[in-house]
């Protein structure tokens, strides 16, 4: 059989390229052809659309697009290795390690290289362009060193650039040749609100702007405009466009367009008839696309036609979003209104930050095309329409947007994948695809640039299975993404970032969220100014709620170490406020009953007598309890106690997504039950190991080994990131097991990929994990002591404010066992629940 | 016509006692009242018993909103009443105590039964 099977050749391993082989492949059961793919970057094909998450957690592997056992006996990939000329005559090419390869069909799937300015300078160490895995690992180190970035071109890829600049810390600026951000994709209008929304972001836009130089200025560069202006920076990301690589294809004679792109004919074949070409390199109806949708019908082009099929490429659709860190902006269609009489429905918005136009038909029935900025949900069910007629009208469109429960079968939810909305339906309903993952492996709708993955999750929702991930009513995104939110943009007050990311006024759940987020990102005292309205009770009175409305006080005892002065003089604060006391779980002491106008005298009784508050009241830390260990214990054999102690007071104040609990055990025998917490710590002969992800409660779980043989120094490392790293990424209440659970979801097995996240440091984050947490500890106060060092806030602790030293009559007590325990008052009140 | 207002009135603090969105408890007369400032310095007076658990607390809950709806959920399990109407949001049939509030030269004022 392998003699009659013709050698068909890859140039190229890029998106577009891996589709072709895939697309041959699956048309192509009988192996008629067998493929070689020659690569010049050194890894296989990665999704290049969503390159910049590389920056922001996506892994190398998670990128990766070519599937296990893509490449077996009758197809073969070289990477690392460049095709350096075609002899047509002989049908050969040669590579860079000099491998010579024949073809009886070739297919050049070469791509695009980023444009770079012909402007002096341009090639000094610190300039960089924004296209490979590569190019962004250069990014990343440069921008360990320097505090600022400009980006050239702000364009779709340069806001992306710059995005990423912004993710790695740098105060970013973008300078644009046009009068305005993204000016292939969205009209004057919807590039004013870009600005100001890209802005308010903390990225600076010089719009009208060209830039004439580079120079070395110090230990950073220096960019001259025309207007004589100049702008120091760090360094210089040049993403103004791109230029197919035409180079092979001209070197071997090929047609190639005046300004570039290797002439191809509708079914993408060149003037040579045995070769082809797709993708960026390809100048398709006399344009090159520089999106990977029309480079992947291209490829199903070229696949049909060397089956013998007669597939044609017609002109594509270059609708496009783009999400930066909440700002959406969209364009389908028609978008610059070129249909002859079409008109343009525009809705401006600007103090909201929203720029919405629809382009119609002259008549209004059909859509034709539109321009979306800052609230781009519509996007993808519009985009579905563009062509159809319309059953509302435009102005009903734009203000209450698409209705998706009608959109047809056949219309394409992912154009990306030409996906349409039946068979993700039939995936729901036939496949029983529960969530956005499975109907992503299902259809592969979703998988490339991610814009149709809010269409999927409300096909899923009005399925009837997908969950909102809606924190609630107030906040569209969840925990995770709020806190990334708060902590780039650098908003501090829930007015403030309610108003720009949520709506309303907020509820018991957000409210918390946002004050949890606050305190995680140091931001003062938790009652200080407008966070105090944020807070539950408990963090409100710094005590815990208890059925009559009393509180609880539990002072920190780090460790579960007590003196016998302590010991004594909480005693003696529980006999003198009359006050119930028992031993907790977590080796402290619950001292309970206390009136709210009670608390700040207690809380003095007790910080004069050298006890703090024991956040026993906070999604916070709350202990690390520990064993007597190697000090007393025959068979300890470290000092677990002293190790606890100083793990409490590292991480005490810690406010986190739900309460942390962590334990210390001197040896095997795990007498402090460590592997019942969120950080388990257990002594072995070397050092420490290191459990994460235990807890108790409605679902008990044991911790899992995550480093054994650890030092102080090396645990201590491992617990400030790994805590950190939950603070910023946890949803709301959940514990670290649920986390875990929930990244194993996500990422395979979560464990693994906390290993290779706080271990390999593969996302580059220990550094700012453990600095965060470094800040953390240093600014640590107790916050009873701060309360009862201001006025205003003592002031807040009455039980009326028109009489407030008078108890809360309702509260009433009896005694049992010599101790008090609340009233129950009178008969109360039956609530049904349905 | 006039109608006169025979009520008794009960000055209660200064109104800039109040933080916003945040609630305070008062004794007026016998009654626990709790009052509330909201976002745009409006005042909202409730009964302060939690109908749910018994205890007088509602004046220690979280102030929001829920559509176009000002409210304060129970600090005890968190069940949502409108600040305006006083009903539960959450279980249709419950409702608790509305006050008429105002604020008179800088003083909250609660009107009496």
């Amino acid at each position: 059989m392998s003699t009659q099977q013709r050698r068909l050749v890859v140039v190229g391993n890029g998106m577009v390229g891996q589709r072709l082989v895939e697309a041959v492949r699956q048309r192509d059961p009988q192996r008629r052809w067998r493929i070689t793919v020659l690569g010049e970057e050194p890894r296989p094909a990665y999704d290049r659309v969503a390159l910049t998450s590389y920056l922001t957690g996506a892994t190398e592997a998670e990128l990766g697009l070519v599937p296990d056992g893509c490449y077996d006996g009758d197809s073969s990939l070289v990477v690392g290795e460049a095709v350096t000329g075609i002899d047509r005559s002989a049908r050969l090419v040669t590579t860079t390690a000099g491998r010579v390869v024949p073809y009886d069909a070739l297919v050049l799937a070469t791509g695009s290289k980023p444009f770079v300015p012909p402007v002096p300078g341009a090639d000094l160490d610190g300039c960089f362009v924004y296209r490979t895995i590569d190019d962004l690992d250069a990014i990343r180190e440069r921008a360990a060193s320097v505090t600022s970035g400009v980006v050239v071109g702000g364009g779709l890829l340069g806001l992306e650039a710059a995005n990423a600049l912004l993710a790695l810390g740098l105060s970013t600026g973008v300078v644009e040749f046009a009068p305005r951000l993204m000016p292939a994709q969205v009209d004057q209008g919807g590039g004013e609100v870009l600005r100001r929304k890209v802005e308010a972001l903390g990225l600076t836009a010089r719009l009208d702007t060209a830039t004439e130089r580079i120079a070395v200025a110090g230990s950073g560069l220096r960019l001259s405009f025309a207007d004589g202006s100049a702008l120091d920076t760090g360094m210089v990301v040049f993403s103004a466009g791109i230029r197919p690589r035409d180079e092979l294809a001209r070197s071997a004679g090929l047609a190639v367009g005046e300004r570039g792109g290797i002439v191809v004919d509708e079914a993408c074949r060149t003037s040579d008839p045995a070769i082809w070409a797709i993708g960026e390199c390809a100048l398709a109806g006399g344009r090159v696309y520089g999106l990977v949708a029309p480079g992947y019908d291209m490829a199903e082009v070229v696949a049909d036609r060397l089956l013998g099929g007669d597939a044609a490429f017609a002109e594509a659709d270059t609708s496009t979003k783009l999400k930066l860190l909440g700002v959406d902006v969209a364009s389908f269609g028609d978008a610059h209104a070129t249909t002859p009489d079409a008109l343009e429905v525009v809705y401006a918005d600007p103090v909201g930050g929203v720029y919405k136009k629809l382009v119609v038909t002259d008549d209004a029935s059909t859509l034709l095309g539109g321009v979306l900025v800052g609230d781009a949900s519509a996007y993808a069910a519009l985009r579905t329409m563009v062509g159809r007629p319309l059953a509302d009208t435009p102005e009903q469109l734009l203000l209450a947007g698409p209705s998706t429960s009608d959109l047809g079968d056949d219309a394409q939810v992912c154009s990306c994948q030409n996906v349409s909305a039946g068979a993700v339906r039939a995936a729901i309903h036939d496949e029983g695809c529960a969530d956005v993952a499975a109907v992503k492996a299902c259809t592969r709708a979703g998988t490339v640039c991610g814009s149709c993955v809010p269409l999927l999750k409300t096909l899923l929702t009005q399925s009837g299975v997908e969950a909102d991930p809606a924190l609630c009513e107030h906040f569209s995104m969840g925990r995770a993404e709020l806190f990334d939110i708060v902590r780039v943009t650098g908003l501090r007050t829930f007015s403030e970032i309610i108003a720009r990311h949520g709506s309303g006024r907020g509820c018991d759940i957000c409210k918390p969220v946002v004050a949890s987020i606050l305190a995680s990102l140091g931001s003062g005292h938790v009652l200080d100014g407008e966070q105090a309205a944020l807070q539950d009770t408990n963090d409100h009175f710094l005590a815990n709620i208890q059925r009559n409305g009393t509180y609880s006080v539990v002072p920190r005892v780090p460790g579960g170490e007590l003196t016998a002065e302590g010991l004594i003089a909480i005693g003696e604060v529980a006999r003198d406020f009359g006050l119930y006391s028992k031993i907790t779980g977590g080796q402290r002491i619950d001292l309970l009953g206390a009136r709210v106008e009670q608390l700040p005298a207690i809380w003095k009784r007790l910080v004069d007598a050298g006890f703090e508050s024991g956040h026993a009241y906070g999604k916070a830390l709350r202990t690390v309890k520990s064993c007597v260990g190697s000090t007393w214990c025959r068979y300890g054999v470290q000092d677990s106690t002293s190790l606890a102690i100083m793990l409490e007071l590292r991480y005490r104040g810690l406010r986190a997504p739900h309460k942390i609990k962590a334990g210390v055990s001197g040896c095997a025998r795990e007498c402090a039950e460590a592997r019942s917490k969120d950080v388990g710590i257990i002594a072995s002969e070397n050092g420490w190991n290191l459990y994460v992800g235990g807890n108790g409660g409605f679902r008990p779980r044991h911790a899992e080994l995550f480093a054994s043989d650890l030092s102080d120094a090396q645990l201590v490392a491992l617990v400030d990131r790994f805590l950190m790293f939950y603070v910023r990424t946890a949803d709301r209440l959940q514990r670290t097991a649920a986390w875990i659970e929930a990244l194993t979801e996500e990422h395979g097995d979560g464990l693994a990929y906390l290993h290779r996240v706080l271990v390999e440091d593969e996302l580059g984050l220990c550094a700012d994990l453990e600095a965060a947490m470094d800040r953390h500890a240093g600014s640590y106060t107790d916050e009873w002591a701060a309360v009862l060092d201001d006025e205003e806030k003592l002031g807040r602790f009455v039980s009326f404010v028109n009489a407030p030293d008078a108890p809360d009559p309702s509260i009433r007590f009896e005694t049992e066992r010599g101790q008090i325990r609340p009233v129950v008052a009178g008969p109360t009140l039956e609530v049904v629940r349905r | 016509m006039t109608v006169l207002d025979v009520r008794t009135w009960t000055v209660v603090c200064r109104f800039d006692l109040l933080l916003p969105e945040r609630g305070v408890a008062a004794l007026v007369g016998d009654s626990q009242v709790a009052i509330f400032r909201g976002f745009a310095g409006e005042v909202y007076a409730l009964g302060n018993r939690d109908p749910f658990s018994d205890a007088y607390v509602l004046s220690r809950g979280i102030v929001g909103s829920r559509g176009t709806v000002p409210t304060v959920a129970s600090p005890m399990h968190k069940q949502v009443f409108s600040l305006v109407t006083g009903e539960c949001l959450d279980e249709p049939g419950i409702a608790v105590p509305v006050y008429d509030v105002r604020v008179r030269d800088g003083d909250v004022e609660v009107a009496g039964p």
